[in-house]
Order: C-alpha cells, then sequence, then structure tokens
C-alpha cells in the first residue's frame, strides 16, 4: 500500500463527496457521486478487497449515473435548496 | 433548522469516528476476525467447496440464505420502481414524429391523424429532438457483443477471479442500457421487452430460491449445495462449486432484468414510448 497514494485518493473521495451535495446543479451532483463510486472503487483496491472494487465499479459508477442522469433528465435540472 | 441539523450530522459524526478509534486496526493479524473467522474459510474453503475465490463461496455458499435474500431486495426494488413509476393508461400523445428514412425530411402527425403504420419508408423519432448520429449508433452497436461476453465471463469465471451474479449482471444490464442510450427506448425495448424483463427478474430469483428448495427435496438443509450431488453426480465437494454457478446464474439474472427494468421506467417516465 502506497500512503501518497492513498492520501490523494481519499482526498479526491471527500471532494467528491461534499461537492455531490453542494452543486446545485444536479447532473453534477450525478456524476460528482459517480467520481465519487469511482474513488471508492479505487480505496477497495488498494485495500486488497477487489470483489467489493468490482461490485463498486459496476454498480455504484456505472448503473447508479445512468439511473440519476436518467431520473435528472425526467424531472428538474436545478436543486431547489 | 440547517444549522440544528449541522450540529447533529457533526456530533453524529465525532460519534462514529469516537466508535471506530474502538476498531482494531486494518489487517491487525491479532483482532478476533484475523484470529478465528478468517483462517477457517482461508483454510477450508477449497477442501469443502472446491473455489479458489474465498469471497465467491461466503458469498454464495456459506451466507447463501443472505445473498438470496439480497437478491429478493433487488427483485422487491424493481417491482416498486414499476408500481411506483410505470403508467398503466394509455393515453395517445398530441402528436408523433416520423422520420422518412430516404430523405431525412421528418413529419409530424397530429393526434387523429393516420400514422404510416405498416410502411418501412418512416420510423418513428423521439418528441425531443435527437440527432441522427451514424458513428455513436454504428460504434456502440460494436461494443454492446464485447460488453456481453466479458459480463458472461464475469458470472463463470466468478469462482476463480473478482466477479459474480451481481456484477455480470449489472454489465449485461448496461450493455442493453447502451443501446437504449445510443439509439433510442424502442429499439432497446424490441430486444428485451418490459415483459421479458419482469419475466427474467422473477425467474432468476427462482432459481435461487429453487436451488435451495432442491436441497431441500434431496434431504439435506436448505442451500446445502452437497446434496446436489446426488442429481450431478460430481462427488460433494464439485457439488457445492457447481451450486455456486447455478445461484450466481439466478442472481445475473435476476439483477440484470430489474436494472433494465429500472432504467425504461426511469427514462421515459414510466410510459415506455419515448426514451431519453
Amino acid at each position: 500500500m502506497i500512503w501518497q497514494l492513498d492520501i490523494v485518493i481519499l482526498t479526491l473521495v471527500i471532494i467528491c463527496g461534499i461537492g455531490a451535495i453542494t452543486v446545485k446543479d444536479l447532473l453534477g451532483a450525478a456524476i460528482l457521486f459517480g467520481a465519487y463510486s469511482f474513488m471508492m472503487c479505487l480505496l477497495w483496491s488498494i485495500m486488497g478487497a477487489v470483489d467489493v472494487a468490482f461490485t463498486e465499479a459496476s454498480v455504484g459508477a456505472g448503473v447508479s449515473t445512468v439511473v440519476f442522469v436518467a431520473a435528472v433528465f425526467r424531472t428538474s435540472r436545478r436543486s431547489k435548496d | 433548522m440547517k444549522i440544528i441539523g449541522l450540529i447533529a450530522v457533526f456530533l453524529c459524526g465525532c460519534l462514529l469516528v469516537y466508535g471506530a478509534s474502538d476498531f482494531p486496526g486494518w489487517g491487525d493479524p491479532s483482532s478476533p476476525a484475523s484470529t478465528h473467522v478468517s483462517p477457517y474459510y482461508i483454510e477450508t474453503t477449497m477442501e469443502f467447496t472446491h473455489v479458489p475465490n474465498i469471497v465467491t463461496s461466503v458469498l454464495a455458499d456459506y451466507r447463501g440464505y443472505d445473498t438470496m435474500y439480497e437478491t429478493t431486495v433487488i427483485f422487491g426494488a424493481g417491482i416498486a420502481c414499476f408500481l411506483l413509476l410505470r403508467v398503466v393508461k394509455k393515453k395517445d400523445p398530441v402528436s408523433r414524429l416520423y422520420r422518412h428514412k430516404a430523405t431525412g425530411i421528418t413529419l409530424r402527425i397530429k393526434k387523429g391523424g393516420k400514422i404510416p403504420d405498416k410502411s418501412n419508408a418512416f420510423e418513428r423519432i423521439d418528441s425531443e429532438w435527437v440527432p441522427y448520429d451514424l458513428i455513436i449508433q454504428i460504434s456502440c452497436r460494436l461494443l454492446v457483443p464485447l460488453i456481453q461476453i466479458f459480463a458472461l465471463y464475469v458470472i463463470a469465471h466468478g469462482h476463480y477471479s473478482p466477479g459474480g451474479g451481481f456484477q455480470g449482471g449489472v454489465i449485461l444490464a448496461a450493455s442493453i442500457i447502451l443501446i437504449a442510450i445510443s439509439y433510442d427506448l424502442r429499439s432497446a425495448l424490441k430486444i428485451m421487452s418490459e415483459r421479458a424483463s419482469a419475466f427474467l427478474s422473477a425467474i432468476g430469483v427462482f432459481i435461487y430460491a429453487g436451488t435451495g428448495a432442491l436441497c431441500l427435496l434431496l434431504g439435506a438443509n436448505f442451500l446445502d449445495y452437497a446434496a446436489l450431488d446426488s442429481l450431478l453426480g460430481s462427488g460433494m465437494v464439485m457439488a457445492r462449486s457447481h451450486g455456486i454457478l447455478i445461484v450466481e446464474i439466478g442472481v445475473g439474472i435476476a439483477v440484470m432484468a430489474v436494472m433494465i427494468c429500472l432504467y425504461y421506467n426511469l427514462s421515459s417516465e414510466g410510459k415506455q414510448d419515448e426514451g431519453l
């Protein structure tokens, strides 16, 4: 485990997480959430949990982003708060 | 109100950090999990189930009952989404757009107008303008078989490498969703109809629960795949390995169908007429 890589990815996870809940544009929030999932996937694989990383990459970063984007396109793009 | 919420979240975070400080360190060899839980599985999985990937054997065999209900939860999510979003009442839209294939001229046909139903010269297009992009359509169509083969590999190879029913099912669903995005929803519905996706999601759960019930009928415990030996005739250990494969296929089918059903309903507002 390379600790520098770990720190960088953890920082990106936090940035993506905070970004996803503060951004007003919901499409941007969905994409940030996908990026967050991908960073989590990298973290899992660094820690050796390859199965979890695979699930996170396919479900978290893949299909759930698509589902979020579909929902955003069919509702409203801007968040009220 | 916002400040109270922030304070509550902050306090919960502090509690979590305080609670987590009591955990054993990451990869600590003297932690309880590493001293008498993990070694049992690491040492005996190969001997009892003949599955090199311990995660798969734990997921589908040692805690197979848990995974069965995980699949049921996904099935329930699909059903809930269907019941919430699906608009069953057929209401004709105000107008529909058709493109003349040879010339590219778009026709708007008002409600009550004659729709060129049987002719092949026209194709239906979505009412929100979609650019007709040959490159995207062809390259996505080239990608789809590769994605599907990879998904089947992930399901079938879950014993030896990371992967399994959940991931493979999601990747299979992604290939159909790619068709729905790059073409339109109707092309995807031609490949996998709504009825088929609903049917398959139930079939997947049925395969899982049915395997368990079959073990029960053969005189063993529920989901004790060793009992399948009398049907497969490959020895108790290999029967557990094959049982895991059967169950993974069930999970894959269920997850694929549910994900496709979710996408269909979400992207078309439940009308299943015009997608994104």
